[in-house]
């Protein structure tokens, strides 16, 4: 009797993915709208609903892909995936001014570029000051401050050990998580209120999915912006990271 | 016909996707580099021409706007599927390494934008002068 209930859900898992998400966002839109009286945005809530599904899979099942890792729940992989991610993104894309993305272009790159310096720094400092003092383990937890897929790609072009990959993709994934909660809450101090500036936050966090999440709870206009920049930041970060960032930090620590 | 959109959506993707890669190949590493962003210019560039030349009808459109819509559906999905258990037991390290990327990055948003801006002011003026 459960089983003939339960199967379709199985055999459908990426219809049964649309309704729990449907759910998850229709009680998250009520709590928003009553529970806190649109302070804190429906979509935030309904991603940290996501997070929090993701810790409770995870725990439960020991696997790595969080709430997708339970069989019911297998249709996130599909629908939180990479395809339909990018899918998405470049759609809001759609209805983007022209002249809006020239005047965010400049500072997108100048951004970019600073931002892969200053996590590089950053990751290296921490990685420094934990005991991982060469070179290669400062470079590969370097990139992990700058995405958890920089880290991985420089640890294997460096030769890292596996501990130090495990930290870095760690890091990285911190690192995403935290654009994903912090977003909403400080976007108004630090100024995250316009397009120049969704291109520049896009640029200086560089996570794909940290941004994608936290720009939709704080303004889904400003999403292309902040996508679009952030879309370019891993490519960079795996092109500089390991070559440029290596070669100075074995200058100066090697 | 809403698959018209949807078609044009896939495009720009696929097309995004092969210059990413072929710029990753220029510039020697095997992954894409920024394929998803190219696509979204192309896109930009593309639905603007095909508008004002108005060959893409309600539909059509509507097919493109499906997706964009579905973006903060799919961002829940794609955040319930994240190792959210390794980043929590990490350890300090991790912790320190990728909060200290995020806060110096928030911090940096309004000079940054701001220079930018000076940037703009500059450069009009230069326009203006060459006038």
């Amino acid at each position: 009797m459960i089983d003939s209930i339960l199967h379709p859900f199985m055999k459908y898992p990426l219809v049964t993915a649309f309704l729990v998400v449907g759910l998850i966002t229709w009680v998250a839109m009520v709590v928003g709208k009553k529970g806190t009286n649109n302070r804190i945005h429906g979509s935030a809530i309904a991603i940290v609903c996501g997070l929090i599904l993701a810790y409770v899979g995870g725990k439960t099942t020991g696997g790595k892909h969080g709430i997708a890792d339970v069989s019911f729940f297998s249709g996130f992989a599909l629908m939180g995936g990479g395809m339909f991610r990018d899918f998405a993104i470049i759609a809001t894309a759609y209805g983007v001014r022209m002249e809006e993305l020239k005047k965010a272009g400049l500072p997108g790159v100048i951004a970019l570029c600073t931002s892969l310096v200053i996590a590089t720094v950053v990751g290296a400092a921490a990685s420094y000051a934990f005991g991982y003092t060469d070179p290669v383990s400062m470079a590969t937890i370097g990139g992990g401050a700058a995405t958890f897929i920089v880290g991985p790609v420089t640890g294997a072009a460096l030769g890292a050990s596996s501990e130090v990959i495990a930290l870095s993709v760690a890091a990285g994934v911190v690192k995403s998580i935290a654009v994903m909660i912090l977003t909403p809450f400080l976007a108004k101090i630090a100024g995250l209120t316009n397009p120049s500036a969704a291109a520049v936050y896009g640029g200086l966090m560089g996570s794909t999915s940290g941004v994608a999440a936290g720009l939709a709870a704080t303004d889904p206009k400003l999403v292309p912006y902040g996508a679009l920049t952030a879309t370019f930041y891993t490519g960079f970060g795996c092109l500089v990271v390991p070559s440029l960032g290596y070669m100075i930090l074995n200058a100066l620590f090697g | 016909m809403v698959i018209y959109g949807v078609a044009l959506l896939s495009a720009c993707m696929l097309v995004g996707t092969i210059l990413g890669q072929l710029l990753g190949l220029a510039v020697g590493i095997n992954a894409n580099i920024g394929g998803v962003g190219i696509a979204m210019l192309i896109l930009v560039l593309l639905s603007q021409k095909l508008l004002d030349k108005e060959m893409l009808s309600k539909a059509a459109e509507s097919g493109v706007q499906f997706w964009s819509a579905m973006y903060i559906p799919i961002v829940v999905a794609m955040a319930a599927r994240q190792n959210v258990v390794a980043a929590f037991d990490a350890g300090a390290l991790a912790f320190v390494a990728g909060l200290g990327a995020v806060f110096t990055g928030f911090l940096l948003i309004r000079p940054i934008a701001a220079l930018a801006k000076n940037g703009d002011e500059t450069e009009t003026a230069v326009e203006e002068g060459s006038k």
